[in-house]
């Protein structure tokens, strides 16, 4: 499923027009990024929850010519999926 | 301060001029169909920000790390987040 596709779906479960659930479907993601740009931790229950986790900078290997490069520290944001999703994808 | 569903909700009431009731339903309910998406074994690509996918592990050997007893973990199914390139560089 794509954004799109998610549009369609709210507009039709949510009963609202497909203005409206673009809209909420772009400020609810966008949210998520704008916090996580801030470094700040993001929660929604029963769904998952994202945290920054910084990686140090170390020396890496092109895996194709076998050269030494460094790579520059970074972060990046780490998934924990919520209990109630968790429990409902397993089988 | 961690953002929470109901910091979600409050923006989408102010901007769209909505009920808190009429917020928390839409919300709820796009959270549902993307548990119920996932659910069904279908990933959940949103281009900008990134991509749930499902994924199935195997059974394996594992340890119980308290008694270092050998044990089988049962097949499973697990939610991952692929961080899409924009998203990336945002935090950056």
């Amino acid at each position: 499923m794509n954004k799109l596709e998610l549009i369609s779906a709210l507009k039709k479960e949510a009963n609202i027009s497909k203005a409206e659930a673009a809209k909420v479907v772009q400020l609810f993601f966008d949210h998520m990024a704008e916090a996580l740009a801030r470094g700040e931790r993001v929660e929604i229950r029963g769904l998952c929850s994202f945290y920054v986790k910084n990686y140090a900078s170390y020396m890496g290997r092109n895996p194709k010519t076998g050269e030494k490069v460094l790579i520059n520290p970074k972060k990046l944001p780490f998934f924990k999926s919520g209990k109630e999703l968790k429990e409902r994808v397993d089988y | 301060m961690a953002l929470t569903k109901a910091d979600i909700i409050n923006t989408v009431q102010a901007d769209e001029g909505l009920t808190k009731q009429q917020s928390t339903d839409i919300i709820e309910t796009l959270i549902e169909i993307i548990k119920s998406t996932l659910q069904s074994g279908e990933d959940v690509l949103i281009s900008g920000f990134g991509k749930f996918c499902i994924r199935d592990k195997n059974e394996r050997k594992g340890r119980n790390p308290a008694t270092g007893d050998d044990l089988m973990l049962a097949p499973r199914r697990v939610v991952t987040f692929k961080c899409s390139g924009k998203l990336r560089d945002r935090i950056n």
